[in-house]
């Protein structure tokens, strides 16, 4: 056998063993084609489960329709939004949200920056203490809430031991979830408790990221370390930070399940969030055409809050 | 190869006989209930009727706080997961009027079940829509109502008795009235019995659910609150928020904040019965059916606990209704192995042994023997309650109505936001809009 010959022998085994595009296999189907065929199951089920819903509660927000009747459905147009925006009772709540949103980020950032920053100064010890720091957010929401609940009984909750400790005053003298002033207070510090470790752990990611040589050369330039702060950590971590604000944004807007167990939004509406009103105009009113509207006004505040929020943060990160 | 067809066709024929003989005893039944101490006794009561019909009983419990929702929408969503279905009194005209549960009038008039051998109010509270129509969705199953406990080893204190007759004038007991309540109420609060620091009352002040409704409509009804004009259906300016409405609204709202333990602005029947189970309170607010547990507790029960019916007021006497009936649901595939079991436990007897096991059973032949009153320590308490009720709205849209009482109520009593007589103007403008939507007005 001549050298040329084995070397086409060769060749034709290696052509052989190499596969046959996908496209030249299935001839009659072309590349995009192939493309759709599988990404369209993910794309049908999306429109199922995600889609379909939304235009459907689009839908029902401009009817009478309610899920306990038989009734049949009439069209009333924008008269669900109309009477939402203009309900005293539905503000008293978007306001309930808003306090508890507010104060529950500003904490949180803080503290959480803080903790992640002590957390970076990689001390001994210190992975120990940030697993500690971080066993809050493992936990359920449903946990949480029950054992806070029990934390802030005025007869025999911790809580109010510690605060009798600290201050004197008598520890059955006040109710955390039940008094309208404190009742607000309690649901943010029991938030701030459980989630402060996940804005730690995406400041964490951030401060990670700040390259040495950067602190590096500006302590040859003889940059004090407050400087440092302002002019390197903050900035550099600044995108991240941002993005622990949007990510607690949005949840903390949405928040039902914890605030629902410890005070049911009571006393009285004082803690009442959107997400509460929602599920009782929704599944104990039985008001379906009007709590579709306000599901939708909720989702269009949240969706253009977190764009306009996103296009901040890509400013930021551009910077 | 033929040893191999033959053992194939051996395990094949074992399956299809085993199959078959499974398919020959699926009959079975599935009850909805509440999750509480009674579900127990039936399910306990309910295998008699498995080994009498053969029909084997499958129970869905779920607990108080998502019963409603839970079933509701079961309901509303046409399920068929029960076949047989305790539902709460105010449920029967939405599932009425909704097609939710089988008409019982022909079953009842074919099997001779009839309505008149059933206590009078749990007619009219658990079966009939519309109110007071021969028309029947349910037969009476649990009958239950608000009453109260007592503490009877602290009120036979001797020191306690002289004390309490010194300051307000009559003797340390079971209060007959409102007023005597609060007097009492406001004698323990805050006293050390045994060395321990206890409390007046307590009173239900639940917010999620139905619980601040269930426990002021006792005092309301008493104070002379009307749910519409007894002339013209639905007509509530006036009734809802009258002058003596507003009172009975303060005096709740007064007792709540004399005489409750500290952190009470959420309670219900759970935390009700804990706070009377933890020897925190003298006077305890509940529905009937946590009487027979709190007898047999250790700590409170026996001779130490006492019952008396909800106490009158300026301008009558009521109590609050609660208890179910039980019905079947529409869209069950098994209705008549479901009428078996209302045929089955309509039956004195099995009535006599629901009674005994801790249900509180409303037939008259049980509740009107002689030995009834002797059988426990709470029955003449429960046949005194039960002669008293009155029931919150039972509309089609009742939840809507009950969302409404919560909040308002909630909001003044426990919040302290406005005024009684604003809190009750709101619930009005908020009744006659859900009556208004659903075209009753």
């Amino acid at each position: 056998m001549s050298d040329s010959s084995a070397r086409a022998t060769i060749a034709d085994r290696v052509a052989a063993a190499t596969p046959v595009p996908v496209a030249r296999r299935i001839r009659s189907l072309g590349d995009r084609a192939i493309a759709w065929l599988f990404i369209g199951p993910t794309i049908l089920l999306l429109l199922a489960i995600n889609i379909f819903p939304l235009i459907w509660t689009v839908y029902l927000s401009f009817t009478n329709y309610k899920a306990n009747r038989s009734a049949p459905i009439r069209m009333v147009g924008t008269e669900h939004y109309s009477s939402i925006l203009s309900d005293p009772d539905i503000w008293y709540s978007m306001q309930a949200t808003a306090h508890f949103v507010f104060w529950t980020i500003v904490l949180e950032t803080v503290i959480g920056f803080a903790l992640a920053w002590l957390i970076d100064r990689k001390f001994r010890g210190h992975g120990i203490w940030t697993t500690i720091i971080l066993l809050p957010m493992m936990l359920s929401p449903a946990v949480v809430g029950n054992f806070w609940k029990f934390l802030y009984e005025p007869q025999i909750g911790l809580f109010n031991y510690a605060v009798s400790f600290l201050t004197g005053v008598d520890r059955s003298s006040f109710q955390m979830l039940g008094d309208v002033a404190l009742a607000p207070w309690a649901i943010v510090i029991v938030d701030v408790w459980m989630w402060t470790p996940y804005v730690m752990l995406i400041c964490l990611a951030g401060l990670r990221s700040i390259p040495d040589h950067i602190y590096e050369a500006a302590e040859v330039d003889r940059a004090s370390p407050w400087r440092q702060f302002w002019s390197i950590t903050l900035p550099m971590a600044l995108p991240f930070i941002m993005l622990a604000v949007l990510f607690r944004g949005i949840e903390n807007f949405k928040m039902f399940d914890m605030v629902n167990l410890l005070t049911g939004g009571g006393p009285g509406s004082t803690t009442e969030v959107a997400s509460i009103t929602l599920k009782r105009d929704a599944f104990e009113s039985w008001k379906t055409g009007y709590s579709s509207a306000f599901a939708i006004i909720l989702f269009v505040a949240v969706f253009g809050l977190a764009n306009i929020y996103v296009k901040a943060l890509n400013r930021v990160k551009q910077r | 190869m033929r040893k191999l067809l033959t053992l194939a066709s051996a395990l094949a024929a074992g399956f299809i006989a085993t199959a078959s003989a499974g398919s020959a005893q699926a009959a079975s039944l599935t009850l909805c209930w509440a999750a509480w101490d009674p579900a127990n006794a039936l399910v306990e009561l309910s295998k008699d009727f498995t080994k009498e019909s053969g029909i084997d009983m499958k129970f869905e419990f779920v607990p108080w706080t998502s019963y409603a929702d839970r079933f509701l929408n079961e309901l509303n969503s046409h399920g068929k997961l029960c076949d047989l279905i305790i539902g709460d009194s105010q449920w029967i005209g939405g599932s009425a009027e909704n097609g939710h549960y089988v008409k019982l009038n022909d079953f009842f008039d074919k099997n001779g079940i009839k309505m008149s051998d059933f206590v009078d109010a749990t007619v009219v509270g658990y079966s009939e829509w519309p109110k007071n129509t021969p028309n029947y969705w349910s037969l009476p199953a649990f009958g239950d109502v608000v009453g109260w406990t007592y503490r009877k080893d602290w009120f036979e204190k001797p020191e306690l008795q002289k004390e309490f007759k010194d300051k307000y004038g009559w003797d340390l007991g079971p209060p007959k009235t409102y007023d005597q309540l609060k007097q009492i109420a406001e004698f323990f609060q805050g006293r050390e019995i045994d060395g321990k620091k206890v409390y007046g009352a307590s009173i239900y002040t639940e917010r999620g659910s139905e619980g601040i409704t269930m426990g002021v409509t006792n005092v309301l009804y008493d104070y002379g609150f009307e749910y519409q004009n007894p002339q013209k259906p639905y007509d509530m300016e006036g009734f809802v928020n009258s002058a003596d409405a507003v009172k009975g609204l303060e005096f709740y709202k007064e007792l709540y904040k004399c005489c409750t333990p500290p952190g009470a602005s959420n309670v219900y029947m759970g935390e009700s019965a804990d706070a009377f189970k933890s020897g925190q309170v003298a006077l305890h607010m509940n529905f009937a059916f946590t009487w027979p547990g709190l007898y047999k507790d250790p700590n409170v029960g026996g001779d130490k606990i006492g019952f008396f019916p909800n106490p009158a007021g300026p301008k009558g006497h009521f109590a609050q209704l609660g208890g179910q009936g039980i019905s079947v649901v529409a869209y069950s595939d098994h209705q008549d192995d479901a009428l078996k079991y209302i045929q089955w436990f309509v039956k004195p007897e099995v009535q006599a042994k629901w009674w005994q096991l801790g249900g509180f059973s409303c037939l008259k032949s049980v509740v009107e023997d002689p030995n009834f009153v002797k059988s426990q320590p709470y029955a003449q308490t429960f046949l005194d309650s039960m002669a008293i009720v009155k029931d919150f709205w039972a509309e089609p849209t009742y939840a809507e109505l009950l969302q409404a009482m919560q909040k308002r109520v909630h909001d003044y009593v426990v919040a302290d936001q406005g005024t009684a007589k604003e809190a009750l103007d709101a619930l009005v403008k908020d009744w006659t809009e859900t009556f208004k939507d659903d075209g009753k007005i």
